[in-house]
This record gives C-alpha cells, sequence and structure tokens, in this order.
C-alpha cells in the first residue's frame, strides 16, 4: 500500500511541514479537528495530529487502536504538553503493571 | 465416556495455558524492548521538533506571513510512504518505509522573497521527517502490543483460574460417583451370596 502523509493542527504548526512533502489541514478547535481527522484518516495512512488536539480527543483516537492502519501521531508542537510522556506511562502500566522508564 | 472427553479437555486446557503463558513472556520482552525505543525516539522528536519551531518562528518574523506561507505551500520533494504490515508475535503493526521521490536540491522559492532562516527550517523538517514516521511506527506498535498483551493475559488467568479448576473439579465428582457406584455393586453381591449360604 501507498499513501502520503498529513498533518493536522494549528495553522502556524503545521505550514513548515507543507514544504516538506506533508498534506496540511489547518484546524483550530477540537470539534473541527474530530471532523479533519475522519475524513483524512480515510484517505492517509498516516496521520501526524499536534498534541494540543490529542489530548482532549483521546478516547476518539482509541478507535483506530484496533488495526494496524491508519496511524494517527501526536507530535509534540512546541509547546510541551507531556502528552507523549503520559502516553507512555499508560500503556507500560496496562500491559506490564511496573514502571521501567520513568522509575527513577 | 464424559470422564474421558473431559480428561482430554483438561489436557488441551493445561497445554494452552502453558503455551499462552510462554506467549505472553515474549510479548512482554518484545513490549519493553520497543517501549525504550519508543522513548528515545520521542525524545529524539521533541528536540528536533522544538528546534524547527525556533527557527521557524524566527524566519516568520523576519518575513510577513503571506510570504512565508507561498513559499512553504510547495514541497520540495513528494514524499511517499509504503505502508506494510509485519507481525510481531501474532500482531500485525505497521512497517513504513519512505520512498522519496527525485529530491531536488533546491529550494522550492526564489531567493530573493524568502530568508535563510526559512531555507533552514524547511531543511530541518525534512530531515525530521524519517524520524517522525520511525516514531509513528513504533508507537502503533506499542499500543497494539499493549492491548493484545492485556487481552492475553485475561486469556491466561481464564483458563488458570476458571477453566482448569473448574474442570478438575468435575472429574473428581465423576471419578467419586465411579467409585462410589463400584462400591455399591460391591457390596450388593457380597450380600446377594450372604443371603444364598442360608
Amino acid at each position: 500500500m501507498q499513501g502520503k502523509m498529513a498533518i493536522v493542527g494549528d495553522a502556524d504548526t503545521i505550514m513548515v511541514f507543507q514544504a516538506a512533502g506533508v498534506s496540511t489541514f489547518p484546524v483550530t478547535d477540537e470539534k473541527e479537528a474530530r471532523e479533519t481527522i475522519r475524513k483524512v484518516a480515510r484517505d492517509y495512512p498516516i496521520v501526524f495530529l499536534t498534541e494540543e488536539f490529542a489530548e482532549p480527543l483521546k478516547e476518539f483516537l482509541k478507535r483506530f487502536d484496533e488495526e494496524a492502519y491508519p496511524v494517527i501521531l501526536p507530535i509534540p508542537s512546541g509547546k510541551d504538553t507531556g502528552y507523549g510522556e503520559a502516553f507512555l506511562k499508560s500503556a507500560m502500566e496496562r500491559a506490564l503493571g511496573v514502571d521501567i522508564l520513568f522509575g527513577k | 465416556m464424559e470422564l474421558k472427553k473431559l480428561k482430554a479437555r483438561l489436557t488441551t486446557a493445561v497445554r494452552g495455558h502453558k503455551l499462552l503463558k510462554d506467549k505472553a513472556d515474549e510479548m512482554v520482552r518484545r513490549f519493553t524492548v520497543l517501549l525504550r525505543q519508543d522513548k528515545a525516539l520521542r525524545d529524539e522528536v521533541e528536540a528536533g521538533l522544538s528546534d524547527t519551531m525556533k527557527s521557524v518562528a524566527v524566519a516568520g518574523s523576519l518575513s510577513p506571513t503571506y510570504t512565508q506561507e507561498t513559499a512553504f505551500s510547495m514541497p520540495t520533494v513528494s514524499v511517499e510512504a509504503v505502508c506494510e504490515t509485519e507481525s510481531i508475535m501474532g500482531v500485525d503493526v505497521p512497517h513504513v518505509t519512505l520512498s522519496e521521490g527525485e529530491r531536488s536540491a533546491r529550494l522550492p522559492y526564489a531567493f530573493s522573497e524568502i530568508t535563510s532562516e526559512a531555507d533552514d527550517s524547511v531543511r530541518k523538517v525534512s530531515a525530521l521527517l524519517p524520524t517522525l514516521i520511525r516514531l509513528a511506527e513504533v508507537e502503533k506498535a506499542v499500543r497494539l502490543l499493549a492491548d493484545e498483551i492485556e487481552r492475553n493475559k485475561r486469556r491466561v488467568n481464564a483458563l488458570e483460574y476458571v477453566m482448569i479448576p473448574q474442570l478438575e473439579e468435575t472429574i473428581k465428582y465423576i471419578r467419586d460417583k465411579l467409585d462410589e457406584n463400584e462400591r455399591a455393586a460391591v457390596v450388593r453381591l457380597m450380600k446377594v451370596k450372604g443371603n444364598s449360604a442360608f
């Protein structure tokens, strides 16, 4: 399967990705992000999403975890939200029950 | 008859339990490896992206927004992601390879209209893209594997604490009943013999 990549997020952050060959879909609020992802996920196997939209859409994004594709990846957008760390932690606790990364 | 059937089921259950347990061990091992990878990649991406965002901000402050927008809207490369799946312990995880179209070394705009800071940020983003893809791949694998481990754990527990004890109990009950019947038959025989002796 061949595919392109897409990025969903606020216009300022994602603009520069266009230059790298990623299709950009600017959104302004949570609701718009949800609609856009739903549409975009059909055509693009890989979708990047800026973290500030990933946090409120957590439950919605879970439904994409059933299959290998599409991959929705929350990426940090400059502002540190700690989302990535929180995600790793929850996955680790669910599967192992112990903290092996942030233990110290 | 029923006893035989149940015994067969018990051996299957025990064997299945052992296999699932082995599977769980191996999955956990793979999972820890992936998790460490994910962490490293995420740190890398976070550092790279904040760096990029900084240079974008600088570039943005040096030229008006509309020139920047037009400059960035022409992609330098056409990046195609080849998406396949590979299997980790029976879980399908994405495997992505980037196939870049012909890469023009030149930036997609005239040098007169944009600053070198913008060139820099474009270059940085392009360099970051493979890492981003890698992260997407690993992170999805982590998610899928975590789900699978959880499901597997539930299966192992169901076998260990419900299926196997239940089967054992039924087998014991039937065996007791059969023994009881046998004893009853012996006693009855003895009684009959004793009666006829009179």
